[in-house]
């Protein structure tokens, strides 16, 4: 769901420029604070940052298909962000949606807050917090992150309609049933994905991340 | 650490270099709505940049399965370059 230049207007481009660019700076403090926490893996956590973004824009390029000669691939957010926080999540989203943006022509220069906005304030640090609400309730980390990751991906999807119909781009009766339809069957892959590899890591190296417990 | 960067490496490149030329071509989610709902012309020649890498395809490679190769090569390394010196030069700023 990388938007283009040509498809927002300059009004939603820049508010949402504005609102990414203050959240950046917010996450560049929180994960400082991170970085220098003592002990634990306090460490880790600069070169964890660069792996999971290495991975995030790995699996991006990998489409899968869905249904109606459509493909989705994996948007990574709430698996970033439950294994690198919140905050660092969103940076790393971000990061990979630069290189993205400036190196592969992959979404628009102009739309590149709304991106941002899109999957990684919404996609990495709402999903997030969604995550640890269902986590919370039911204590189970394979379904709480698939049900979270789902969800990421339809609320971003629908972030993006809203921003195409404030634009003038497409009218909101067509743009919303779109975006949200197409994008309930890529969030299927996207929960998949999410619970497999987190559930790969905990099994594995759970030392190397600051994973919040129940 | 040293061992953990290698292997999560390899793992990132491994999907980069080798899985991502047989990915689905097909248009994704918001360029399928785009087509369908008819407004996919409003960011035909709309960038505002030139990338070097375009559409994950180098421009010189003719062979189409090793060009994509090559750019997710490419795109891996400068991603995990871009994180680590951009996560180096905040712990840095803290210590000053």
């Amino acid at each position: 769901m990388h938007i283009p230049d040509g498809f927002l207007d300059a009004k939603v481009w820049t508010t949402l420029g504005v609102v990414s660019g203050l959240t950046l700076a917010l996450a560049v403090k929180k994960t400082s604070n991170r970085a220098h926490t003592e002990g634990g893996s306090g460490g880790k956590q600069i070169p964890m940052m660069g792996i999971v973004s290495a991975f995030v824009f790995a699996a991006q390029m990998l489409n899968f298909p869905v249904a109606g000669g459509t493909s989705g691939h994996f948007m990574g957010g709430v698996l970033a962000a439950i294994l690198l926080g919140p905050f660092s999540g969103l940076l790393v989203m971000s990061s990979v949606l630069i290189v993205q943006c400036l190196v592969f022509q992959d979404g628009g220069l102009t739309a590149l807050g709304a991106n941002i906005f899109n999957m990684g304030i919404i996609g990495a640090i709402l999903g997030y917090y969604i995550y640890l609400g269902i986590l919370k309730a039911i204590k189970r980390m394979s379904i709480s992150s698939f049900i979270a990751s789902w969800l990421s991906i339809v609320l971003a999807s629908s972030a993006c309609a809203v921003e195409l119909v404030i634009s003038g781009t497409v009218p909101l009766k067509v743009a919303f049933p779109a975006m949200a339809g197409v994008h309930s069957l890529i969030g299927i892959g996207e929960g998949i994905i999410t619970a497999l590899v987190l559930g790969f890591i905990l099994r594995t190296r759970e030392d190397l991340l600051q994973i919040e417990k129940v | 650490m040293k061992k953990i960067i290698f292997f999560g490496l390899l793992i990132a490149i491994a999907l980069a270099a080798f899985l991502s030329p047989y990915a689905s071509k097909s248009p994704d989610g918001l360029e399928r709505v785009a087509e369908d709902k008819g407004f996919l012309h409003k960011g035909e020649g709309r960038n505002i940049i030139a990338s070097p890498i375009p559409d994950y395809t180098i421009p010189k490679v003719k062979n189409e399965k090793l060009s994509t190769s090559l750019a997710g090569l490419v795109g891996v390394i400068i991603t995990f370059s871009f994180v680590c010196l951009i996560g180096h030069s905040i712990k840095r700023k803290r210590k000053l």
